[in-house]
């Protein structure tokens, strides 16, 4: 009984969402263009929001939770995963090395340019990618990729690039445009249960309510990452929010930092560039 | 020499009588589900699931009504192990042709 | 063993505005960790400020306030240097406290 229900919601759901508007081929790649209408669709969609805010997510669609958000920024809930990520980046590892010694600067401001591709591996690297890579160059066992540690890391150095805007390059490799286009594939595909898609809340719905939650606009979405998550009551890196976001639309989640994942995130933060690094954040 | 049914069924009777209302109901199978049923409906849904996993797209409903199917068959019950085991095979080809169908229509939702 | 207590308070005009961030589990006793054995209760039951000796905010929470909590507050009657004693006692008899000065 719920398996022939749960078939004919899918079916429904794929009609009623799909427009029936004629296919443009999609030739040849143009990310530029992309970033571009993206901007456009959300400016236009939210006359009154200034460009930069759209990085503060529900807070810029709400007022009241914009209002109860800056009281706590006073003292933020992210405050002691932050204090933490600081003393760890500074510890060295056992062999005398230091995660200074695997980034750009040291590390610091360095965050707006994550993810990148890196052409010898022919593949996304995100920022917490490159955490785990660099500890295990240095012989030390890596940390999970959704919270506690690799939250406090990537905390600290978001908060090193606070206020620089989102700098994603896209270098004239096949590969990397693969991996752009592919990051953009699965934020518009419906997947689940529920058959939601990214773009089903972030692209239709901003400023709108999920059950309780008011609804982020996915430009500048990953801009405040990671955050201490009020419903988590604690921090959650772009791993655990991806993985989570999955099984609550009743999809079995992808092992944190799948190439799904990774190119997800590649294509995010480059349709956002320009909007400038608020992390580590806090939401509801 | 004259013969009238009994006037109360007798224990078989009930036992005719209470089937065929239940196959006309069609809410039970006409005999218990054994477990080589069982395994056959499992293997058709672990088959499906296994596929929707190639495409990347599981469902967790559709991996708890496996699990489900193979509680029941534990304890031996087997006409629900075998109904969890169909309702996981519909879902697991339920996510298979939203995985397919999405490969074309994810494009009607991007911005341009 | 750095404070669990961060606190700020601001003096306006008369008004003397408090924040407080105090650094503490708040497990309600209701939750299994991952092998499946219940985490104790570990919440605060009673926070308080003081300010010349006299309570000015006084809390008396349960296991509904959630984890690192965070309250805000204003009272009257303060001068610019005055001292708040802020101290919070849980249900398993730990302490802390932590003194600041109105700015």
């Amino acid at each position: 009984m719920r398996a022939r229900f749960a078939l004919s919601l899918v079916v429904t759901a794929l009609a009623l969402g799909a427009v029936t508007a004629a296919a443009t081929a999609a030739d040849r790649p143009d990310p530029a263009a992309d970033a571009k209408a993206f901007r456009d669709f959300f400016v236009k969609k939210f006359p009154k929001v200034k460009f930069e805010d759209f990085v503060n997510g529900p807070y810029s669609m709400n007022e009241d939770m914009r209002r109860q958000w800056e009281d706590k920024e006073q003292f933020p809930p992210y405050e002691f995963a932050l204090e933490a990520g600081k003393e760890m980046f500074g510890t060295p590892f056992k062999n005398g090395k230091s995660y200074a010694d695997c980034f750009a600067n040291g590390g610091i401001g360095v965050r707006q340019t994550y993810p990148y591709f890196d052409e010898q591996e022919g593949k996304v690297v995100t920022l917490e990618l490159a955490l785990n890579k660099c500890r295990e160059t240095n012989g030390e066992a890596p940390y999970s990729y959704v919270k506690d540690e690799m939250a406090s890391l990537t905390a600290y150095m978001a908060y090193t690039s606070r206020g620089k805007p989102f700098d994603i390059k896209i270098p004239n490799d096949p590969r990397a445009l693969e991996a752009y286009e592919k990051g953009k594939e699965y934020f518009y595909t419906r997947r689940g249960q529920l058959n939601f898609s990214c773009a089903s809340c972030h692209v239709q719905n901003p400023g709108e309510r999920i059950r309780a939650e008011i609804l982020a606009p996915a430009i500048g979405i990953l801009n405040a990452m990671p955050i201490y998550r009020s419903e988590w009551s604690g921090m959650g890196t772009i791993s655990r929010r991806f993985t989570t976001c999955n099984s609550q639309i009743r999809g079995v989640p992808l092992e944190p930092q799948s190439d799904e994942y990774r190119d997800l995130e590649y294509y995010l933060s480059y349709v956002s560039n320009g909007l400038p690094i608020s992390g580590p954040g806090a939401r509801p | 020499m004259t013969t009238t049914m009994n006037k109360r069924p007798n224990t078989a009777m009930k036992k005719i009588m209470f089937a065929a209302i239940m196959m006309a109901a069609g809410a039970m199978p006409a005999r218990a589900a054994s477990e080589a049923d069982f395994k056959a409906a499992f293997a058709a849904a672990d088959s499906a699931e296994k596929e929707a996993g190639r495409l990347r797209n599981q469902w967790t409903t559709t991996e708890a009504a496996l699990a489900a199917a193979k509680k029941a068959a534990e304890t031996a019950n087997f006409d629900q192990a075998v109904m969890s085991a169909r309702e996981a095979e519909a879902l697991a080809k339920a996510s298979i042709f939203q995985a397919t169908s999405e490969k074309e229509r994810w494009k009607d939702m991007e911005i341009r | 063993m750095a404070s669990s207590i961060r606190v700020r308070a601001i003096l306006n005009g008369d008004t003397t505005d408090v924040q407080t961030l105090i650094q503490h589990p708040m497990d309600t006793g209701l939750v299994k960790d991952a092998k499946g054995e219940v985490i104790p209760a570990h919440y605060i039951q009673q926070l308080s400020f003081e300010h010349n000796g006299k309570a000015v905010f006084l809390a008396d929470w349960g296991t509904a306030v959630s984890k690192d909590p965070y309250v805000k507050f204003a009272f009257k009657g303060a001068a610019k240097g005055d001292e708040l004693k802020v101290s919070w006692v849980d249900n398993q008899g730990a302490t802390d406290s932590l003194t600041a000065k109105i700015q």
